[in-house]
């Protein structure tokens, strides 16, 4: 299982996984946010565009690993890992 | 006197709002949801009486949200995406149409820009880079009209192939990110809702007359002063359109170059700027509901300026399509004033107008004009104001 843990940011517009431990089963990145999505509805395209691409603004870690396929998503996510699915500090 | 609606709803860079009358001439703001994010528009549909707003997240994309409990409480609706395999010519500023070497790009939904509805639940979302959705169940699910996105004058089809290989569509400043055309005016003709006219940032106005199934250009007798052909059929950059309900023959658009007006249902326009007046740029027009000659703006300096005329912030009124201008001052700031008004930041309902400003200035006449008060002063930056 893959251990998620998302910024407070979203817990904003999916209140209920405020608190929840996030375990998926999931070899990819994509698939992390499929199971994300199939939890929370709605949420993969908090995450990615409708093409399945990470959007600008977004981050996410395996790890300390930064997501290097920010398109598809195709890193593997090894067992027991974590996923860090953050905002992206873009400057301001 | 005309009946007017008690309640406005207002889309800000911070959040939603709604401007309540809770006595004559006193209104008062409160926000309303969505604190912290992009509302592009907000409006209520007077079918089901669910409020709809366009958000746009920084960072996590633009959302529909809805209300059910007259904005009490809000919730994600379905999504608007841009089906696979939608592309678009990408044609940068200043491309020459006949020299520019085509780019293709993959259509990604970036802002959600205008919302208007018909009958039996067909509701319309206007977006960047240039789709118009359609919903036939009250917003429950939203498909992409293809007429109009494979439209020849954007290059055809391009789902099947390569197409023309030529866009005359151009984009707008306002598309958050990629330069892209944007849908920002959405006009049913309450005699034949299968006759629309939609206007885009930047190509022109588009009609259809059959729901939907075929388009064609509306921009005979616009005029434009930034391409070599200032008649070109395509390449327009209406920045508001609007019709009378009442008199849908009669249609108002505020373009960037100039006010435009039409007594033909958008077959011919006449332009109709008094510069001498200051009317000439803006964003934003409002047209009377019974009496289609009579329409208003609010006039900016320039596009180069894009303040107010001289410190000075007024409303123009014609009451005669666009023959001559009042300009109405009475109770706006006349000195050191800068507000800008976005397109959908003026509407009216009835006698009562109001308007919204980029300086997070709200202001209300309930005279038609000829007097205005300000109702709200500090808020956030102000993209949307409707009538709810």
């Amino acid at each position: 299982m893959v251990k998620v843990e998302l910024t407070p940011h979203l817990f904003t517009f999916f209140p209920d996984l405020k608190g929840r431990q996030l375990l998926v089963a999931a070899g990819t990145v994509a698939e992390v946010v499929r199971k994300l999505d199939e939890i929370a509805p709605g949420i993969g395209f908090y995450i990615c565009d409708e093409r399945g691409s990470l959007r600008t603004h977004v981050n996410i870690f395996i790890g300390e690993n930064r997501v290097g396929d920010r398109q598809r998503l195709t890193d593997a996510v090894p067992e027991g890992s974590r996923v860090y699915i953050m905002q992206a500090l873009s400057g301001g | 006197m005309n009946a007017s609606s008690d309640r406005i709803l207002v889309g800000t860079r911070k959040g939603t709002f709604a401007l309540e009358r809770r006595s004559k001439q006193q209104w008062r703001p409160a926000l309303l949801g969505h604190a912290g994010v992009v509302v592009n528009f907000v409006v209520r549909d007077p079918g089901t009486d669910t409020l709809w707003a366009a958000l746009g997240h920084g960072h996590w994309g633009a959302k529909l949200s809805r209300s059910r409990d007259a904005g009490k409480t809000w919730q994600d609706a379905p999504q608007i995406t841009y089906p696979e395999g939608a592309r678009y010519l990408d044609m940068p500023p200043g491309a020459d149409p006949g020299q520019a070497k085509p780019a293709f790009k993959s259509a990604k939904l970036q802002k959600l820009w205008s919302i208007a509805f018909g009958p039996l639940g067909r509701m319309y979302v206007g977006t960047i880079p240039g789709g118009l959705f359609v919903s036939d169940d009250a917003g429950e699910s939203f498909a992409l009209n293809l007429p109009l996105w494979n439209h020849e004058s954007r290059g055809g089809d391009l789902f099947q192939g390569e197409g023309s290989g030529v866009s005359h569509w151009f984009g707008t400043p306002a598309s958050e990110g990629e330069f892209a055309p944007g849908i920002h005016s959405i006009a049913i003709d309450p005699r034949n809702p299968d006759r629309l006219l939609v206007a885009i940032s930047t190509a022109g106005v588009l009609e259809t007359t059959d729901g939907g199934k075929t388009w064609r250009s509306r921009n005979r007798g616009l005029v434009m002063d930034y391409l070599p052909d200032p008649n070109a059929e395509w390449g327009h950059d209406p920045h508001y359109l609007e019709l009378c309900p009442a008199q849908p023959d009669h249609v108002w658009q505020q373009n960037h170059c100039g006010v435009f007006y039409s007594s033909d249902g958008a077959a011919t326009w006449k332009k109709v700027s008094q510069p001498t007046c200051g009317v000439h740029f803006g964003f934003p027009v409002a047209v009377d509901a019974e009496q289609g000659k009579t329409a208003w703006v609010v006039p900016g300096k320039s596009d180069m300026q894009r303040t107010t005329v001289d410190g000075g912030l007024f409303v123009a009124r014609s009451n005669d399509g666009g023959e001559s201008w009042q300009a109405l001052r009475n109770g706006l700031p006349q000195q050191d004033a800068y507000d800008v008004v976005y397109r959908h930041a003026l509407d009216n309902s009835g006698d009562t107008l109001a308007f919204g400003s980029t300086t997070g200035n709200l202001y209300v006449s309930e005279d038609r004009g000829e007097s205005w008060q300000s109702v709200g002063n500090n808020l956030p930056p102000i993209y949307s104001v409707r009538f709810a």
